[in-house]
């Protein structure tokens, strides 16, 4: 029997999970966020803000923009993986998505409870 | 050993299958999603900031410009929505064999079309 070292940084199936678990958060998210859409009586803003005051609402995008955070960080650090050899520019990348990421969480929560 | 075969890595010349094409849609549409995020943010928070923002909103969302980039990008999130729900079909063994690998593919790329023809007839 071939006995195999198991080699790498060990996170590839959390990752994979993790890619699939947001996926479907999301998916569901997408659904159930467009009927809501597609069920106010009218679209104007006062109907349009208490949508988005709705506290189900308002949570469930949170979860939302958390599995939007960690999905499009694993979709964008596969993609420079795979395209960007030199380790130095790759870190550099990786620390501007993250930073941009985590600003734009921030910005889509000031943005539901600023209102 | 030392095998010589035909490479085809140009990219003008490789022949790309269906599915192979679904594959790297998924991954440009994910990756223009994610460079397109602060305008989906800009007109998100135009939206609900006030009622003057949201009348800004308006106007700005009436452009036919700014239209077909939201059409655009509804395209990319309606074909990287397909593309994920035709991967955890795959991951789940449904649809592996290739004439069913190639018909989803093609179900991908019409679907996602068709959903995007439907939000432009919404937007216009």
């Amino acid at each position: 029997m071939v006995k195999r070292e198991v080699v790498g940084a060990h996170y590839g199936l959390r990752d994979w999970i993790a890619q699939r678990v947001t996926a479907v958060i999301m998916a569901v998210y997408t659904v159930l966020i467009l009927s809501a859409v597609a069920g106010l009586p009218q679209m104007d803003y006062w109907q349009w803000k208490v949508l988005w005051q709705t506290p189900l609402v308002r949570y469930a995008t949170v979860l939302f923009i958390v599995s939007l955070l960690l999905h499009a960080w694993i979709g964008v650090r596969n993609i420079f993986m795979d395209y960007i050899k030199d380790a130095a520019l790759r870190l550099t990348l990786y620390v501007l998505v993250i930073g941009a990421l985590l600003w734009y969480a921030a910005w889509a929560v000031q943005i539901l409870w600023g209102a | 050993m030392s095998r010589s075969r035909p490479k085809y890595l140009n990219l003008i010349q490789i022949r790309l299958p269906v599915p192979g094409l679904v594959s790297i849609l998924h991954r440009v549409s994910g990756a223009v999603l994610f460079l397109m995020l602060p305008f989906l943010l800009v007109l998100f928070e135009l939206s609900l900031e006030s009622a003057q923002t949201f009348a800004r909103f308006k106007a700005v969302f009436s452009h036919w410009a700014i239209k077909l980039i939201v059409l655009g990008l509804a395209w990319a999130y309606l074909h990287h929505l397909c593309a994920g729900i035709r991967h955890l079909a795959l991951d789940l063994d449904y649809g592996t064999e290739l004439a069913a690998a190639r018909a989803s593919s093609w179900a991908v790329l019409a679907i996602g079309i068709v959903l995007t023809l439907g939000v432009g007839a919404l937007i216009w």
